[in-house]
């Protein structure tokens, strides 16, 4: 019989530590399909995060780093630069990369540094067991935010890819989902080019991933996929924040390039 | 030869640590122990500088100057402040256009000449400091004319090596004076 | 060997890159600012990389990035700028890789001075993050050990797979003397049982680490590095003694101050004082028998150092209290005098 649906070479077959209904491992799944169907597993580091996704480096079968709060895209700078033949990427949660990593984020764009920036965001903080997130939404209810985030005393929530879509080095700024098969395939296709992109040195490519979290959401898997569609979308619309084909930099034979 | 401290005050902008490195670079030309110590910090944006370089046969200890066998100064505030720390038989150049030299000591020699004025008189803008070296090398036996010439082109960079005359110029005006 | 003249700072700056560092990302901070810019100038024409990282978190974590690959990797900072880098540090240790980081101390705490210091020891000999662990610690008195320790702390640093630390001050790195470079040859170091260099589908995947949830696996690896750093403790210290064979009293310094103390140490034989100078070159592992060895003849040691007195301790633990520790110090940024120290020997030990 032939075989018409397998398990990514670049994804180890160990069960993972994240709860079930989680997406984290659809988007392992997906980014993994990438690598193998670019054949880069072998030329590709990847960088995990502090938060939920904190042992990927289990998980894939390339080479890992793990990097303190916040700082993989500083720790992604250091390898990337001195092996720029490498294909680098990090994996990071909405409190990693739009908290305590704000700056190392914003600078690794603002330097176009010509790698991927995987981001998680299921508004809340999951390893630590359900706190208020930087994408926690007005109104939602967590450990620290008991009574719902009260803008006014809590502030706004960050919106990453159109932030970071500011940025002159920033060649690729998109969000997608993960709560049904067409917006799956949709982030596997930004995945794929936010690789594309590093493949031909266009610059920072930054993919945002709107996901779930049953556990910390307290609801059941389905649940939270609805939650998803109905409270997160809205406020975080899916689409293509920024897309400079020719990439970030004037090429050098190309003496009229510059900021598009 | 014993360790020759020397501290060179002044304006920053004045050329004290230029002039320093001159005399560090003369040591290196001459096989010597040496050290050359900025003051640092917000003195680079015109206030107070100063500058220690020590010059010896054998490793130099402390690098910092405090009792200087030779002072150049090249405003008051820096002359009334070390002139009093010079060791007993210490040596002072001082420039006599901008300093009034009131000092009571008879242990250590005075040597005032009005650098500023003979290098505008010289067409030598800047060139105040490398006239009181010229002072210093006919006063003293710690360089002779061919190392301080060497000093001179070692430290004045590629970009500026059309300055060396001038330089030269400014160090036999010293010698003169 | 040619002679050349050059600041501390820059001197540290070219002798890393002789010595294989192939990367250096960096922080402005006075007073060590010279290092990186000597770095931007020169780095790219070594065919290595500079980059001006937006704090000195980033640039630490830059340093474990390229380090984390087997690269040779620097960052350089000071005292305030040092204290952001230790997150990175205990990583660095925790994930076993080599690296070097430079200290050029000023004044604190907080945004403290600009002027030379030396109150950064016990942060660099006990506490540069949190957790188990240690770096090497070079402590240079001139700018030509600025450029010998640079060198060794890198082959140390990958021969251990540890971080280094050169542990200088303001007054090292400003300083101009003459420097000569020896011909270096990099002992190549095998990082490839190791490296997250991409496995190129020849080996298992590599992953560069510092997180274990299991208790027993995290003790097993601590319990790993310690027995790497009992070797280093027997085989690495490094001291000077000067005129130690016959002294009454022992000062003990390191640095610049070790500097103005053999001055003063001078002065006093001049005076017919029994004065010696131990200097550890070394100040973690601190140089235990160096010490003892130096403290033989003597009925008094007295600690010379620009901070509160931070190595008292670790002399009197390396000589088992077995004589007085005496204490003399300048802080803030303030500079010992030879005199003044003469002053302390006088009053302290050899008085005539």
């Amino acid at each position: 019989m032939a075989v018409v649906f397998e398990r990514p070479k670049s994804l180890i077959d160990i069960p993972t530590h994240y709860c079930p209904g989680c997406t984290h491992g659809i988007v392992h799944r997906i980014l993994c399909e990438v690598i193998d169907e670019m054949g880069i597993e072998g030329d590709t580091i990847g960088v995990c995060p502090v938060g939920c996704s904190v042992m990927a480096y289990d998980y894939f079968n390339c080479d890992m780093i793990e990097a303190a709060h916040g700082r993989a895209p500083a720790v992604a700078t250091g390898v990337k630069r001195t092996n720029p033949d490498k294909f680098v990427f990090t994996y990071q949660g909405d409190g990693d990369l739009a908290a305590i990593g704000t700056a190392e984020t914003v600078h690794v764009a603002a330097r176009g540094e010509n790698i991927v920036v995987i981001f998680i965001n299921n508004t809340i903080y999951g390893m630590t067991g359900g706190q208020m997130a930087p994408t926690t939404l007005p109104g939602q209810v967590t450990q620290t935010t008991p009574f719902g985030r009260d803008p006014e005393l809590a502030g706004y929530p960050v919106r990453v890819s159109e932030m970071v879509s500011t940025l002159s080095g920033c060649a690729l700024a998109q969000r997608v989902a993960v709560d049904s098969v067409p917006h799956i395939r949709e982030a596997k296709k930004a995945i794929r080019k936010a690789f594309e992109n590093q493949k031909a040195g266009k610059g920072l490519s930054l993919v945002e991933v709107l996901s779930t979290c049953p556990t910390n959401w307290g609801l059941t898997p389905i649940e939270a996929i609805k939650r998803l569609q109905d409270e997160m979308i809205p406020y975080y619309p899916l689409g293509v924040y920024k897309d400079v084909d020719e990439g970030v930099f004037p090429k050098h034979s190309d003496s009229e390039g510059g900021e598009k | 030869m014993a360790t020759t401290e020397i501290l060179l005050a002044g304006f920053g902008g004045q050329g004290i640590l230029f002039a320093g490195k001159i005399l560090a670079y003369c040591g290196l030309t001459d096989g010597k122990e040496l050290s050359w110590l900025p003051s640092y910090g917000p003195e680079m944006r015109g206030g107070t500088c100063n500058c220690s370089v020590c010059i010896s046969d054998k490793p130099i200890g402390s690098p910092l100057v405090l009792t200087p066998d030779i002072l150049i100064a090249m405003n008051q505030p820096s002359f009334d402040k070390f002139v009093k720390e010079v060791r007993p038989g210490g040596k002072v150049f001082y420039d006599s256009t901008l300093i009034e030299a009131d000092c009571d000591r008879t242990d250590i020699e005075l040597f005032g000449i009005p650098s500023q004025q003979l290098a505008d008189d010289n067409a030598l803008r800047g060139g105040s400091n490398i006239i009181l070296l010229g002072k210093l090398i006919k006063e003293t036996e710690l360089f002779s004319v061919e190392t301080m010439k060497k000093g001179i082109e070692k430290v004045v960079p590629p970009s500026k090596a059309a300055l060396i005359p001038n330089n030269f110029k400014a160090i036999e005006i010293g010698m003169s004076n | 060997m040619e002679r050349n003249l050059m600041k501390g700072n820059e001197a540290l700056a070219e002798a890393a890159i002789r010595a294989g560092c192939k990367c250096f990302f960096g922080y402005p901070i006075t007073p060590q600012t010279e290092l990186a810019a000597y770095m931007a100038k020169r780095m790219h024409k070594a065919g290595g990389v500079f980059l001006q990282a937006e704090s000195e978190i980033a640039a630490v974590n830059m340093v474990l990035g390229a380090a984390s690959t087997g690269v040779r990797a620097m960052t350089s900072s000071s005292s305030p700028g040092v204290s952001l880098k230790s997150e990175g540090v205990s990583y660095i240790a925790g994930s076993d890789l080599p690296a070097v980081i430079i200290n050029v101390q000023r004044g604190g705490p907080g945004l403290g001075g600009i002027q030379p210091s030396q109150a950064d020891y016990w942060q660099a000999t006990k506490a540069l993050g949190h957790g188990d662990f240690q770096l090497i610690v070079y402590a240079p008195a001139s700018v030509q050990e600025m450029v010998d320790f640079v060198v060794k702390a890198f082959d140390r640093a990958d021969k251990y797979r540890m971080p280094a630390m050169i542990l200088a001050d303001g007054l090292l790195g400003q300083m101009m003397e003459p420097v000569s470079f020896p011909e270096i040859n990099a002992d190549a170091y095998d990082k490839s049982s190791w490296a997250a260099d991409g496995h190129k589908f020849k080996r298992e995947h590599h992953i560069i680490n510092s997180l274990y949830l299991k208790p027993d696996e995290l003790e097993n690896s601590i319990v790993e590095r310690y027995k790497r750093y009992d070797i280093i403790k027997e085989t690495e210290t490094d001291a000077e003694l000067y005129l130690t064979e016959d002294c009454d009293i022992l000062l003990c310094a390191f640095g610049a101050t070790a500097r103005v103390v053999k001055s003063a140490v001078n002065d006093a034989r001049a005076l017919g004082i029994k004065a010696g100078l131990f200097r550890p070159k070394t100040l973690w592992p601190f140089p235990v028998k160096e010490i003892n060895e130096a403290a033989k003849t003597a009925k008094t040691l007295l600690s010379v150092e620009m901070s509160m007195g931070q190595m008292v301790d670790d002399i009197r633990l390396a000589i088992n209290c077995s004589r007085p520790v005496e204490f003399y110090g300048r802080t803030g940024g303030v500079i010992p005098t030879p005199a003044e120290v003469l002053e302390q020997i006088k009053r302290i030990g050899g008085t005539l």
